[in-house]
């Protein structure tokens, strides 16, 4: 499974996963508090360090914004005819910071320590959330990713047989029922191995 | 409550909507705007789980693309989707889901693509820009009727999908229902 993930050893990935998520979500709150461009530059400038800090690559960094150029461009445009160029600015740089920083969290934090933190989060809410029951749902769903790949790609061969790979509802229904028909047999397995779903299982640990 | 087969079936869902992500944009020539089949994958979670497994399905799509996996369309992940423009699209994917579920299994028992196209219209289409949009105008500041009309281009593709879907749901409901009203 490909993640984001950018190995390296830096102070910015071995701070703790949680910690990484709070710092993102003050930022944004903060930040669309600010009103004044020199803070909002001077905050820029240190997200723009701390990607050095994290020794990622400038093409890396970079990436991280391409995608969302293209509707950057739009609002940096949108807002030079509504009020100003200062304005304009200001809007497009409280993005592109947000997006950094949201993305030097994704960067250099593991996906397996995210979803550890995640859980040990969750755990704080056990008396509302059932942990256990989204342990199992996370785990589930990262595995059957590479299978559903499968599922389509044998649909698409036997439909090619019949000339009917270009039909998209040929593809889809298969796919989709052999899928459902996989979940029941699965949750089936699961059931008859004991994990009893409606059991509350107050450790945060899914039994296997 | 939530049984075995309702988290293996959501589960299911999170990986048909990452599988979905790989599925390579389609650009209506005439437009040029790309169409995604992600979209479609949402009307399909609600209308195929129902309101409240297809929302969480998609809840945990989201929580996997917030923790670093690339899955959303065209290899973006990250927390730093959210907190583009764009980020309220994502969320109302979850109010989508939901809504169009809702309505599909009020319409259950006599359920026909009709029905079911005006469930992923009203829930896939009609709500998730009444909540994209307004998103969209607030983050970036620039006025309703902008954002409103920089959207209208995607409605098309969207229409298609909507028609596409509920052939799709009509058609799971009759081979493997999965609402039981």
């Amino acid at each position: 499974m490909i993640s984001l993930y950018y190995p390296a050893t830096s102070p910015v990935h071995k701070l703790a996963a949680g910690i990484k998520v709070l710092l993102l979500l003050i930022l944004g709150t903060v930040l669309f508090q600010v009103e004044q461009i020199e803070i909002l530059v001077g905050v820029a400038v240190l997200v723009v360090s701390l990607y050095g800090v994290a020794k990622i690559p400038f093409k890396l960094a970079f990436g991280q914004l391409r995608p969302a150029l293209y509707l950057l461009a739009i609002v940096f445009i949108a807002q030079i005819f509504i009020s100003d160029l200062e304005t304009a600015i200001f809007v497009v740089l409280r993005f592109a910071i947000l997006i950094l920083a949201a993305s030097l969290v994704t960067l250099t934090t593991m996906m397996s320590d995210m979803i550890a933190a995640l859980e040990k989060g969750l755990s704080l809410f056990q008396r509302w959330i059932p942990v256990a029951k989204v342990s199992l749902a996370l785990s589930l769903t990262i595995r059957f990713i590479p299978v559903i790949g499968v599922i389509t790609q044998e649909v698409r061969e036997a439909q090619r047989v019949r000339g009917m790979e270009r039909n998209l509802f040929a593809i889809f229904m298969p796919t989709i029922i052999r899928t459902l028909k996989m979940g029941t047999e699965i949750a089936e397995a699961l059931d008859a191995r004991s994990f009893d779903a409606e059991d509350e299982i107050s450790t945060g640990k899914s039994k296997k | 409550m939530m049984n075995t087969k309702d988290i293996v079936y959501i589960a299911l869902f999170a990986a048909l909507m990452a599988g979905l992500g790989f599925v390579p944009a389609i650009t209506i020539p005439s437009i040029g705007v790309p169409v995604t089949a992600q979209s479609l994958g949402i009307m399909l979670a609600g209308g195929i789980l129902g309101a409240k497994r297809g929302a969480l399905s998609i809840v945990l799509f989201l929580v996997l693309v917030a923790v670093g996996l690339p899955l959303l369309a065209g290899g973006r992940g990250g927390l730093g989707v959210f907190s583009g423009a764009s980020g309220g699209f994502l969320l109302g994917w979850i109010a989508a889901a939901y809504a169009v579920g809702y309505i599909v299994e009020k319409y259950w028992n006599k359920l026909n693509i009709i029905s079911a196209a005006g469930a992923c219209i009203l829930g896939g289409v009609v709500l998730l820009y009444a909540i994209g949009i307004p998103w969209v105008t607030v983050a970036a500041s620039i006025p309703f009727m902008k954002a409103l009309m920089g959207s209208l281009a995607f409605i098309p593709g969207d229409l298609i999908k909507a028609v596409f879907a509920s052939a799709v749901i009509v058609a799971v409901k009759n081979q493997y229902p999965l609402i039981s009203k």
